[in-house]
């Protein structure tokens, strides 16, 4: 806190005397800005002050105050904490000022904002839903939205087992299925089974002005959401001409699993099992930025011993190897050469795989972080196990990998100066991770706000400068290699000790809000919680690299051929858990 | 005849490649039978269909260490029209939900239906949620079940044979696809209203059922 008033607020607030002030709610940094002037400070905040970088953008539904807070997050592009910056409108008439023309990271956020709480964003040219489909009833994350299957506001439920019998969720809605109809249903027959017209005329506002109107007809293709290389469900839009993309929307929302829903109303120890869901192949990662998210708030009082740090820094650089791995492989899925390449990538993770089983005990699911520490040791021939792949299969595998692919003539072929994304873009855009860092910016959470115990060991941050496509496989190859420099200096000075020096079921954090954010695999994974004071979470909101990234898929794919979308598309490396949450 | 029942002598190189029978076998339509299902079993292709953290374990399963190839199922289809078994290995959500009735639909008799993992045989850790489904079974008909979150491949696998044992079970003069009266529909397509809208629960007048 004291870093960010000692670098900005002074003269944020001398700059915006009447219309920024200081939040001063306890627990709170940052500062509340009048809706009407938010445009103005924002850029003010961009060119004067450096700070360049619009991270995310959520909201929370005070609803004792009858107030929708909308929460930006900034960073600077060359480092630091971030800077929070809020504005209050009204439950009953939430409009805010898009910031999309700022920052064009806005674009799907908004929406997602929009679809979740309902707060118009005036000047979005396509505010629609992005998660849920237009026509849904309801907005979900408001605090008075109950789902069908609701029982109580928080959990444990104690309704679950009332004299020892269970009860089922099923009995307790009157229609037997996880729906809820409004009162004012029409008769069936009057929805419109296919609710894709929106989508499909919004398109069109997207090409150049003078090809509206011509006689030309252009091809409208739609992909997904079941479609062998989309990585998931995911699904794309497009426009063509030809074979060349004149316009493309991404769709989302398919594997909407109401995270950040079934989050308010867990206790912050139940929601570890479910981050490991969000980015499912690497889970390990996705714990470390929650705990680093709920350490945040819960202050200095937590105690972490440092053989649980160190256990920690190993199992999410493991998860980085499997993850970069399979995204190479995947992407060589979508360029063509069907699965050999990825079945050897798999062969890597599988063995990786082996030592997160003996260790938390799962494959995939490892659940494996807690606050203050993680959940258990190393068992010794894992470690045995361990050492032997950092220090022996793992580099030489890799180097495997970059020999066989990196020259190959067809790859340099499909993906040299296909999808650029400049490096101002790339920040405009809000990409984060690999995505960022191949674009030549050298920004890695690691060094730019250090967490956990990163800042003890020896490596470079992985950077490309020509943002293409090519880059961004080969700056997975490079981070590989410098995830094994960290493995193979943590392997060596590991210390002996606990690893969690004591277990509580129940964590009570000091009321307040924070953002913590690691260095995923994919990029940028940030958590804004707010806590009442209470046992669960008042707001719990994933910014997920995955989902950001996707917003310059369209910018990267304008004026390409259809074929090399799927190219930029692999070398996004979405997963679909994390985009639809 | 007398030798009806007598064996057969095959010789040793050819016992893996010959069926034998017997006239009696025949005619009671058990070596149809066997031979139909057996045909069936070993040749059932997946679709190339995945949901969510299940579908990863399923790529696992297909890969080199699991490789459920040695079943016969290495032919993953990205074509429902080319496949005999739709594995739902994942979350099923409201908004997902008709384009994976409408994958059903497409598949081509005999076809099966196999719910991996603990969200898509009943919701999971995220049943309660507002857009997901609690279920696949409330819309499709499931023929096996395969526990765990996700499964490991292993549970695939063991599903994956648990579905041989039902092929092996059937008969190809009782089978619902040569039953001309009772082929069974398409299942019907719910529609995306203010919620999901299941065509079976609201009446002729279109109002919802209770």
């Amino acid at each position: 806190m004291s870093e960010q008033i000692a670098a900005a607020p002074v003269d944020l607030i001398s700059l915006f005397p009447d219309q920024v002030k200081a939040d001063e709610r306890v627990g709170y940094e940052g500062f509340m800005v009048e809706p009407k002037a938010l445009v103005k400070v924002v850029v003010a905040l961009r060119d004067e002050l450096g700070y360049d970088y619009l991270s995310s953008v959520t909201a929370a539904d005070y609803i004792d105050d009858h107030k929708i807070e909308v929460v930006y997050h900034f960073f600077k592009s060359t480092g630091g904490t971030n800077l929070t910056l809020s504005t209050q409108v009204s439950r009953e008439k939430a409009v805010v000022p898009t910031l999309m023309h700022e920052f064009p990271s806005m674009e799907l956020q908004e929406r997602e904002v929009y679809d979740m709480f309902g707060v118009e964003f005036t000047g979005h040219p396509d505010l629609r839903r992005v998660l849920l489909w237009d026509g849904f009833e309801g907005f979900p994350l408001r605090k008075d939205y109950k789902e069908a299957y609701f029982t109580a506001e928080k959990k444990p439920f104690t309704n679950r087992w009332p004299e020892g019998h269970i009860t089922r969720a099923e009995d307790a809605t009157p229609y037997k299925k996880n729906v809820v109809y409004p009162d004012n249903l029409k008769p069936f027959e009057e929805y419109d089974p296919s609710v894709e017209n929106l989508l499909y005329s919004g398109m069109k506002n997207f090409l150049p002005e003078d090809q509206r109107e011509l006689n030309t007809e252009p091809v409208m293709v739609n992909f997904g959401p079941q479609h062998p290389s989309t990585h998931g469900v995911f699904r794309m839009a497009a426009i063509l001409d030809g074979e060349t993309v004149m316009a493309l929307k991404p769709v989302m929302g398919y594997l909407h699993r109401n995270h950040e829903k079934i989050g308010e109303r867990n206790t912050y120890l139940g929601n570890i099992p479910f981050t490991d869901r969000l980015d499912y192949i690497s889970s390990m990662a996705n714990n470390f930025a929650y705990v680093v998210a709920v350490e945040k708030l819960m202050g200095p009082r937590v105690q972490i011993p440092e053989r649980a740090e160190y256990l920690r820094v190993i199992m999410s650089e493991l998860t980085r190897i499997v993850n970069h791995t399979w995204a190479i492989g995947f992407l060589l899925n979508d360029l063509g050469a069907f699965f050999t390449p990825a079945l050897y990538a798999m062969i890597e993770r599988e063995l990786i795989l082996d030592i997160f089983e003996a260790t938390a005990g799962s494959r995939m699911m490892c659940n494996y972080y807690r606050f203050g520490g993680v959940s258990r040791d190393i068992p010794e021939d894992a470690m045995a196990k361990l050492k032997g792949l950092v220090y022996e299969r793992l580099p030489r595998k890799i180097d495997e990998l970059d020999i066989y692919l990196s020259e190959n003539e067809i790859i340099r072929e499909r993906t040299e100066g296909v999808g650029i994304l400049s490096p101002e873009e790339a920040i405009a855009y809000g990409a984060s991770g690999p995505v960022l860092r191949a674009s030549g910016v050298p920004y890695d959470i690691r060094r730019a706000e250090p967490y956990g115990i990163y800042d003890q060991f020896d490596f470079d941050v992985a950077v490309r400068y020509h943002g293409d496509t090519y880059d961004r496989y080969v700056i997975r190859l490079d981070e590989v290699r410098q995830s094994l420099r960290i493995l193979q200096q943590a392997l060596k000075t590991i210390p002996e000790g606990p690893v969690l020096l004591k277990n509580p079921y129940n964590v009570r954090v000091p009321a307040g809000e924070a953002y913590g954010r690691a260095e995923a695999p994919k990029g940028e994974l940030g958590f804004y919680l707010v806590s009442d004071g209470t046992a669960n979470p008042f707001r719990y909101h994933v910014r997920s690299p995955s989902f950001i990234n996707l917003t310059s898929l369209e910018k990267m794919s304008l004026g390409l051929k259809i074929a090399d979308v799927f190219a930029i598309l692999g070398s996004l490396d979405i997963v679909l858990g994390e985009v639809d949450r | 005849m007398n030798d009806e029942n007598k064996p057969v002598e095959v010789p040793e190189e050819l016992l893996n490649q010959v069926a034998v029978t017997s006239m009696g076998e025949l005619a009671s339509q058990s070596f149809i039978d066997k031979a139909y299902n057996w045909g069936r079993r070993n040749s059932v292709w997946p679709v190339f269909f995945g949901l969510a953290c299940c579908a990863i374990e399923m790529i696992a399963t297909a890969s080199s260490r699991y490789d459920f190839s040695r079943f016969g199922m290495e032919v993953m289809r990205a074509s429902p029209r080319q496949a005999d078994l739709l594995i739902i290995s994942g979350t099923v959500t409201k908004k997902m939900l008709p384009q994976i009735i409408r994958l059903y639909n497409q598949m081509p008799e005999p076809k099966y239906v196999l719910a991996m993992g603990a969200c898509a045989s009943g919701g999971g850790p995220f049943k309660e949620g507002y857009n997901v489904v609690s279920g696949i079974d409330k819309f499709l008909p499931v023929d096996v079940y395969v526990p765990g979150c996700p499964p490991t491949p292993q549970a695939l696998i063991h599903g994956l044979m648990k579905l041989q044992e039902k092929i092996d079970s059937q008969s190809i003069k009782e089978v619902s696809w040569y039953d001309k009266e009772n082929r069974g529909d398409p299942i019907p397509m719910p529609v995306l209203g203010p919620d999901l809208m299941d065509p079976r629960d609201f009446s002729a007048n279109g109002k919802a059922k209770e």
